[in-house]
């Protein structure tokens, strides 16, 4: 029996699956900005094992497709026996990933403080935590802002990979549909347009905090 | 007995050899200028002196007390002598007033309203009791420099350690704050001042010291230095300041 498919009912089921989509983008986001702070402090902190395993790491995970990476955390937990449900083997390989690159845009933007200002709070007797403290992190934090708003965009078209590995979210939900209504155009049109109704607003929010960021005076 | 005593102090940059031993006493309330060609190690010694660098050979003592490269040495020495930079390195996310209370209430865990007292006071000091909630981008380059040493002030060291803080100001701008410099000279400040201005040195320093090449080349009462330079180097040297 053949059922017959409004473009409503296409946009309902594609919609009902874009909150998958939306969760995921924030566990990755979140857990990604947590696990990335992490590997921040040991790539700039003082400890030499652990700039160089956290230079390691964000290679590995800047070296590699994301792809390959959710493929591993899915099979390559399966070859040791352990039954890895889609849905944490998508999340664990976003988190990791998003940490890697969130990691590397947060040490452009420490770097990015000049070495007087170091220096300065040093002379005046503060010690390395406080001078990140009260220095350099509200500082690098301001300049961090908008690079980070913008990868989150990239966080949000990542998950369309994990339908891959068989989540279902809105490119998974995408082809499902198309398997059931044949209309590949519309329902993948559909798609994208969820997909740029979720960055757009990013983008968007990135380029506006860019400006006022960079207003002179704007302090206060 | 000195304030600060530095012998036989020793630094390399990898094969560089900056300072070759380098001796030097200050004493109490002494006022002195290093001079020297560029590359002659001048900024290298006083950043030893507040332990941004380290010292490969010999020893540091202020009031006393061995410079360590510990944390916790190096807080102690950094709370006796302060330092102002070139680029004066004022913290441009903080107002004014913050910069002169930051170090204060996190280094020395002073009560909020007392180090805004104090950096009220010290503010009045260099004459930007006024700028007090302006930010660092709003002031002139002189103005800036002149909160730095009013931030270095609040820590109530006693020493500083001043590098060229003249140097990137327009020449207008400079007076201002040599004459903040003077002041502090006349209110009995230890005062350790790398500097090309040769007047300055002249007319306010009790002592020049001319670096050459990581070694002290010459030192004395700067009418004897200026005067009568004893080296063909410091004569040519003066010959061109
Ligand atoms: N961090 C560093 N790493 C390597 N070499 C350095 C470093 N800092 C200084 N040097 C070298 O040490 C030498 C002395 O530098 P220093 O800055 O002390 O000279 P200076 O007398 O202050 O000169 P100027 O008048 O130009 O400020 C120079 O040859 C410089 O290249
Ligand atoms: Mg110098």
């Amino acid at each position: 029996m053949m059922m017959e498919f409004s473009t409503w009912d296409i946009l309902r089921n594609l919609l009902l699956a874009a909150r998958w989509t939306i969760l995921l983008s924030l566990v990755s986001f979140i857990g990604g900005a947590l696990v990335g702070l992490l590997i921040l402090f040991l790539r700039i902190g003082k400890g030499r094992t652990g700039r160089v395993l956290a230079a390691g790491y964000v290679e590995l995970f800047q070296g590699t497709p994301l792809l390959m990476q959710l493929f591993l955390a899915f099979f390559g937990l399966g070859l040791f026996g352990i039954d890895v449900p889609a849905w944490l083997a998508a999340a664990t390989a976003l988190i990791l990933w998003t940490a890697a690159f969130l990691a590397e845009i947060w040490r452009g933007c420490v770097e990015a403080i000049r070495r007087g200002q170091w220096e300065a709070a040093a002379s005046l007797g503060m010690g390395y935590i406080q001078q990140m403290r009260w220095v350099i992190l509200p500082q690098a934090l301001r300049i961090a802002v908008p690079p980070t708003v913008g990868f989150s965009m990239q966080v949000v078209k990542g998950t369309a990979l994990t339908s891959i590995i068989g989540f279902v979210e809105l490119s998974k939900a995408g082809s499902m549909v198309t398997n059931a209504t044949f209309q590949p155009f519309t329902v993948y049109g559909l798609v994208a347009l969820i997909y740029f109704a979720l960055c757009w607003p990013l983008s968007k929010s990135s380029q506006m905090l860019e400006r006022k960021l960079n207003a002179p005076h704007s302090h206060h | 007995m000195p304030l600060i005593a530095i012998t036989d102090v020793k630094k390399r940059f990898g094969d560089n050899e900056v300072l070759k031993g380098i001796n030097i006493d200050v004493d109490p309330g002494e006022v002195i200028a290093i001079i020297g060609k560029s590359g002659s190690g001048k900024s290298t010694l006083l950043r030893c002196i507040n332990g941004l660098e380290s010292i490969d050979d010999g020893s540091i003592l202020v009031a006393g007390a061995h410079l360590a490269p510990d944390e916790a040495s190096l807080k102690a020495l950094r709370l006796k002598v302060g330092m102002i930079f070139q680029q004066f390195n004022l913290f441009p996310h903080l107002s004014v007033g913050r910069n002169v209370m930051l170090s204060q209430m996190v280094v020395k865990k002073t009560p909020k309203a007392e180090a805004e007292a104090m950096a009220r006071r010290m503010l009045d000091r260099v004459g930007l009791a006024h700028k007090f909630d302006a930010y660092p981008e709003q002031l002139s380059g002189g103005q800036q420099q002149r909160v730095a040493i009013a931030r270095a002030l609040a820590m109530q060291p006693i020493a500083l350690l001043c590098d060229e803080i003249t140097s990137s100001l327009d020449p207008e701008l400079v007076a201002e704050v040599l004459a903040v410099v003077r002041e502090l000279a006349a209110d009995g400040m230890t005062l350790l001042m790398v500097t090309h201005e040769m007047q300055f040195a002249r007319d306010v320093c009790n002592r020049v010291v001319f670096m050459h090449e990581g070694r002290v080349h010459e030192s004395g009462p700067p009418e004897e230095l200026f005067g009568a330079p004893r080296t063909p180097e410091l004569r040519q040297f003066v010959g061109r300041h």
